[in-house]
């Protein structure tokens, strides 16, 4: 690794809490921000997803085909890919939608729920849901696994300081759910 | 009765002849992981994570269903025993929908608990997402049959200590649930006391007293020893 590696961190089908919680490192992001350059991130105003990244953490499950084509570019992109939190890891509440057929779950949450009543299709501005809802595995290889809904800022912290010291993290403490 | 010396994880321990290697190893603070075994209830051998290696035999043993011997050598935690019992709990987490997050045992569940403690970070195989039921016709309790892992404690606990046996096991391979009493819901189960002691036992988040929210439910064995201690003692002693 270059004497400051470059972190990224992306945001698929999930409800950002496990972003929530990276910002809960709190002072411990200056630490971080000495150990590595973060060089893309929903909370940095990057519009592309940079070439030679070395560790990227993706939050959420693929639902979308934006998700889809996003993680490949991602796992082309960056050497050392983490599913962080259990919706990118398991599926989680994202892939509660799998018990049942996609139309039937879209006619209920916008024919019989929404203000509107009809189901938003504006095709290459929302993308369309993929009929399953895939584990970041599914799509690409993945290099590490973080579970937790969410992992608290402590698993983050020793789980990416451990992976910028070229160490393998632990799997002490690592859970599903809480 | 008599006394039997064997060897657990290199250590010497002793045992009353006819006990089972699980309960000697756990007398001397050998903890071999389980799930379908409970002190107090009889031993089926349901979930195979109890497994162990003893010298001279080809085939891993279910501790909880193996009697102790004289000069046996038993190791309870190699490798080749921890990666058979990581496999065992992904199989379990994949063939049903387990969603620790939003599950009522989230923080307190023998399943999520042996997946953390067996290093368990991720599920290898592909979920199965099955559509199951959800009964809630009983007024004070739950069945969600996502989360059921068929380990028939439930079966035992009501059939062995509460003797109403409203549970069984109907159906083959991955078709399996556990009913109550023929098959109607529990609400409509004749035989169902409502003694709730089905629901304290069950290791997981499928059996849960209503009104109980995400990471609400806490689960009490504690009535199981002081009931079984009052039949073998004949002592009202928890
Ligand atoms: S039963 Fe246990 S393992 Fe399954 S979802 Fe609930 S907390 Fe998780
Ligand atoms: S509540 Fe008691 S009687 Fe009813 S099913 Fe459970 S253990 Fe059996
Ligand atoms: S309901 Fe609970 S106690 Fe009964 S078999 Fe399923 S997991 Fe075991
Ligand atoms: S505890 Fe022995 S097989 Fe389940």
């Amino acid at each position: 690794m270059p004497a400051k590696p470059k972190l990224a961190t992306v945001w698929l089908g999930g409800c950002s809490g496990c972003h929530m919680s990276f910002l809960d490192l709190d002072e411990r992001l200056i630490e971080l921000a000495s150990l590595a350059d973060v060089c893309y991130s929903p909370i940095a105003d990057v519009k592309h997803f940079p070439e030679g990244i070395d560790i990227t953490l993706v939050e959420g499950a693929v639902a979308n085909t934006d998700h889809l084509r996003d993680i490949r570019t991602v796992r082309a992109r960056t050497k050392i890919l983490v599913a962080f939190g259990d919706c990118a890891v398991t599926g989680n509440v994202t892939a509660l939608r799998n018990l049942y057929h996609l139309d039937d779950v879209l006619h209920r949450a916008y024919n019989e729920l929404s203000i509107t009543g009809t189901i938003p299709s504006l095709e290459g501005i929302v993308p369309r849901l993929l009929p399953r809802v895939l584990r970041v595995q599914d799509v690409v290889s993945v290099d590490h696994f973080l579970p937790g809904c969410p992992p608290s800022a402590e698993a983050i912290f020793e789980f990416v300081a451990a992976l910028l010291n070229g160490e393998t993290p632990s799997r002490e403490g690592r859970r599903f759910g809480a | 009765m008599s006394v039997r010396t064997l060897e657990v994880d290199g250590k010497m321990i002793t045992a009353l002849e006819g006990q089972t290697i699980f309960s000697a190893a756990w007398d001397s603070g050998i903890h071999i992981p389980r799930l379908c075994h409970l002190g107090g209830l009889s031993d089926v051998g349901a979930c195979r994570l109890c497994l162990v290696e003893i010298d001279g035999q080809k085939r891993l043993q279910p501790s909880c269903m193996t009697k102790v011997a004289e000069d046996m050598v038993v190791r309870t935690n190699t490798p080749a025993l921890r990666a058979h019992r990581r496999l065992i709990v992904e199989l379990l987490l994949a063939e049903r929908n387990h969603v620790c997050s939003v599950c009522v045992l989230n923080g307190a569940c023998e399943l999520q608990d042996l997946a953390a403690q067996l290093g368990v970070d991720h599920v290898r195989l592909r979920p199965q997402y099955p559509t199951l039921d959800v009964d809630l016709s009983h007024d004070r309790f739950g069945l969600d049959h996502n989360r059921c892992i068929l380990c028939t404690r439930c079966v035992r606990v009501c059939d062995e200590v509460e003797g109403a046996h409203t549970w069984d096991v109907a159906g083959r391979g991955k078709n399996s649930r556990v009913i109550t009493d023929l098959g109607e819901p529990w609400g409509e189960s004749a035989s169902c006391t409502s003694c709730g002691k089905c629901v304290q036992v069950c290791p997981t988040g499928a059996l849960f007293s209503k009104g109980k929210t995400v990471a609400d439910m806490r689960k009490d064995r504690g009535f199981l020893r002081y009931i079984v201690t009052a039949r073998e003692k004949k002592l009202w002693i928890a």
